[in-house]
């Protein structure tokens, strides 16, 4: 009988598939409570919020996850050919209903209350009195300007750039505005205080990212980006280029410090005599 | 009810000698098989560039065969990750589901004699073996295959030499061999879906289709309208390396201390035009593997599609959002955080229409008879990667948590699993379910099992844990862990999936050899070995020239009529008129 060749074997195949469904289930949620590999610790307030969208989201796809993997681990299970006879189902439009409706508030519910820790960041400029720092990307370097004591960044002239000859950005000796600008290859910051970073590049797309700010971004040819953030704890961090930019894009790299106010300023008032 | 003045099947003669009936075909049967075919050599082509890649990633210092100088510098290795990318997006998973296995079934499972266009679709297929050739020989010019990734986002893509090695000749052959591949995927779109509107046969509605003709009809749609974006931003492109224009490149740039002539170009602007091909490309991918899945599931379950008419809508929801949602691809470029709410809530919208294909899959097996093929252990595979490469979108979809993923393992682990291997899994299915009516022989059974329990087991070995790099915050197109102090720690798990990695890539010659060694010696099939219900099961094996010889075949019902209350077999065919069907006393 070909229909009984058909299901020989099936139990087998089906019995492993099952089993290598629940433990591919149990693996990946072991990782996750064990937190085998997780996020360094955030730095900023909306770095925590971030973290707690993740855990919500995180909680929402597990569960979702776990159902669909073990239900399918049970389907093949329980309805392996044994020689039954296939019930006739065409389908049920009210459990269609359901689930349309159901993951709708869900996903969608899920996607607005992410706004928030999104908003934070973006939504709302830096406050009055935050420090600037100005962010350059560059084949394969990154830049930090500091304004000065005066507050105001100088004129910039790009066809002044020269790396080599200690001129990076091309800054017009010109303007007296920028005759205390501040220009270093890290950068550091005062802690629990507003930092505006403005972000640009000279030549390709790059990316900002600091794993513990929970905060990346482009650095655009053309465009000067604002973003802003608080970090809430000292220490150095980091700073890889996140955006493709060519042959070095992986050894481009710089540190961001975070320290006490008054170490800020004796580092700030080192550079700038180191600079001059 | 489509009705036919020369009708859908119009007899013709079979061509004779073997250039015209072999090469230049157009036999949709036959360009569908050379679809396949280049899209068998590509993917091997895309799996050793990505072993390369690996054992580089793994042991920075190891002489490699096919690297000039034998240790890979850092734009070998980027030039290997453009290539991988741009030939498994485009060659691999842009051809074997839609235009290969499409072109061969469509027809046949409407009840036509051939595609409506039989030239342009060998044309198709002819322009787009000339893109593939044009886009490797990238590797053959000086400087080398382009570094800027199958995106190529600009300034990185137009500025020509200056901006690295490859840059040159190689990033401008890309963008040819890419541009002509749009031109062909557009005339392959026509045709697909000139040929479902136009030439079904008689009796086979829409509501009758089998699931994979409305896959390929809105994967057909989706081409038309992304492709023609992806040949418009191309050209600008080709414009802007060539002709000095600037589209792409905005005023002021200077590179390596020397100054860029060009002025007034938006560098966001290619990204919207790319991404917005690009997001419908990830659709044009795995549309096909969800048809076939769905076919496999009730087939092998011996059930009818459970909601076979929600199935058809979530597919056209997936397919009309899937235009509105690029933006999630660039909310850390610098666009308006306001639209990224707009494009965040789209795109969490999607997770809607996919989660009811994945319910009704189950439903579908839910009560079924299941018999567990080679075929149906591809297509079960396909569910669980659909359900693990899907979720993880549900991150990347919030800008906020993007924010953090963006550009790191995270990613490409997401699009492996959901672009990658399971749109591959639908097409293993396709291939060991349809191999024995395109070669008239079965593929090894018990040799595509174990094909399939190593891939499946290796691919989630693979990208799994490339969820948890980008958690640790590693960025992607590294092509040295030295760069950054954090990645230290996370050799072991890279070690992990380049050993993951061999191994699965190892077992694909065993399905190599089941594929050859099978078109000679494999089992004879019969007509309808799987007793299944569409009408490509109604004719010899292999078809015919023209398929119906001549005979317009009558359609009398829905595609999945199994376990038919009252009927003798547990299947229906399509084609039974109804007082032919024996029934049970």
């Amino acid at each position: 009988m070909r229909r009984k060749k058909a299901c020989a074997g099936s139990t087998t195949v089906a019995v492993s598939l099952a089993i290598f469904l629940v433990i591919f289930t149990a693996i990946t949620l072991y990782t996750f409570f064990a937190k085998t590999w997780w996020f360094p610790d955030p730095i900023t307030t909306f770095g925590r919020d971030i973290d707690q969208q993740f855990l919500r989201t995180l909680v929402i796809t597990g569960i979702v996850f776990v159902l669909s993997q073990l239900g399918l681990a049970w389907v093949i299970f329980r309805y392996r050919g044994r020689g039954q006879r296939a019930q006739h189902i065409e389908g049920n439009l009210t459990m269609e209903v359901v689930w349309t409706l159901a993951t709708l508030v869900l996903f969608v519910g899920l996607g607005v209350y992410a706004e928030r820790a999104w908003a934070e960041v973006h939504f709302r400029s830096a406050v009055p009195g935050a420090v600037q720092i100005e962010v350059t990307g560059q084949q394969f370097v990154w830049n930090f300007r500091y304004p000065g004591p005066d507050g105001k960044f100088g004129r910039l002239d790009p066809k002044l750039v020269n790396a080599s000859g200690g001129n990076p950005l091309g800054l017009d000796p010109t303007d007296p505005a920028g005759k205390d600008d501040l220009v270093v290859p890290v950068v550091a910051v005062p802690v629990n205080r507003e930092v505006e970073l403005l972000i640009r590049s000279q030549d390709v797309t790059h990316s900002f990212f600091v794993r513990e700010l929970r905060l990346k971004q482009d650095a655009v040819p053309g465009l000067l980006i604002r973003i802003h953030f608080s970090a809430t704890q000292t220490g150095q961090y980091e700073i890889p280029c996140a955006e493709l930019c060519g042959l070095g894009h992986y050894r481009m790299r710089s540190f961001l410090t975070v320290m006490p106010q008054a170490d800020y300023d004796k580092w700030l008032a080192d550079q700038a005599a180191a600079n001059q | 009810m489509v009705t036919h003045e020369s009708g859908a099947v119009h007899a013709h003669a079979a061509p004779t000698g073997f250039i015209w009936k072999y090469i230049f075909s157009t036999d949709h049967k036959i360009i569908g098989i050379q679809y396949i075919l280049l899209a068998l050599v590509s993917a091997f082509v895309g799996m050793f560039l990505s072993v390369l890649m690996r054992i580089h990633l793994v042991w920075p210092n190891a002489k490699l065969p096919f690297i000039a100088g034998g240790v890979m510098t850092p734009e070998q290795y980027l030039a290997l990750l453009t290539m991988h990318g741009s030939i498994m997006v485009f060659m691999v998973l842009t051809t074997a589901p839609q235009s290969g296995f499409g072109n061969y079934f469509l027809p046949i499972q409407i009840g036509a004699a051939d595609m409506a266009f039989p030239v342009i679709n060998m044309l198709s297929f002819w322009i787009t073996f000339l893109s593939l050739l044009v886009m490797l020989a990238a590797f053959f010019v000086v400087g080398g295959a382009p570094i800027s990734g199958w995106t190529a986002y600009p300034p990185l893509s137009a500025l020509g030499e200056i901006a690295g090695p490859g840059q040159g000749a190689g990033q401008t052959l890309w963008v040819i061999g890419v541009a002509i591949f749009c031109g062909a995927s557009l005339m392959g779109a026509l045709n697909f879906i000139t040929t479902t509107i136009d030439l079904r046969t008689k009796g086979m509605s829409l509501m009758r289709m089998p699931l994979t003709v409305w896959a390929w009809f809105l994967t057909a749609i989706l081409g038309l309208l992304a492709f023609g974006v992806l040949l418009a931003a191309c050209i600008l492109l080709l414009l802007d390396r060539t002709a000095m224009t600037s589209f792409f490149i905005p005023g002021g740039l200077v590179i390596t201390d020397q100054q860029v002539a060009h002025k007034g170009g938006s560098t966001l602007l290619w990204q919207h035009l790319f991404w917005f091909f690009g997001h419908p490309e990830v659709y044009i991918a795995i549309l096909p593997g969800m048809g076939v899945t769905s076919h496999m599931l009730s087939t092998f379950a011996r059930k009818p599609v459970f909601g076979y008419r929600a199935m058809v809508y979530a597919m056209c929801s997936i397919g009309f959002l899937g235009f509105c949602v690029w933006g999630h691809h660039m909310f850390v470029s610098g666009m308006s955080p306001y639209s990224a709410l707009a494009f965040s809530l789209l795109t969490m919208s999607i997770g809607v229409p996919s989660a009811i294909k994945t319910f009704n899959w189950l439903g579908t097996l839910w009560g079924g008879q299941i018999r567990f093929t080679t075929a149906m252990l591809f297509a079960l595979g396909f569910v669980s990667l659909f359900v693990s490469g899907g979720l993880s979108g549900l991150f990347l979809a919030q800008p906020a948590i993007d924010l953090y993923f963006h550009d790191t393992y995270f990613v490409v682990g997401h699009f492996h699993l959901i672009m990658g291997v399971a749109a591959i899994f639908g097409m293993f299915s396709a291939l060991f379910f349809w191999f024995p009516k395109m070669f008239g022989r079965h593929l090894n059974e018990p040799l595509g099992k174990l094909h399939f329990w190593i891939t499946f087991i290796g691919v989630y070995a693979i990208f799994m844990p490339m969820h948890y790099l980008g958690m640790a915050g590693h960025p992607r197109r590294y092509s040295d862990l030295s760069g950054a102090n954090f990645l230290g720690p996370l050799m072991p798990v890279q070690r992990f999936i380049s050993i993951a990695a061999f191994l699965t890539i190892a077992v694909q010659f065993i399905f190599l050899i089941n594929f050859l060694w099978s078109l000679k010696f494999g089992k004879k099939a019969e007509k309808n070995p799987w007793e299944a219900t569409t009408l490509e099961w109604t004719i010899p094996s292999p078809p015919p020239h023209d398929n119906f010889a001549g005979v317009e075949p009558v359609i009398y019902r829905a595609a999945y009529e199994y376990a038919q209350p009252g009927a003798v077999e547990d299947y229906v065919p399509q084609h039974l008129a109804p007082e032919q069907v024996a029934r049970a006393r």
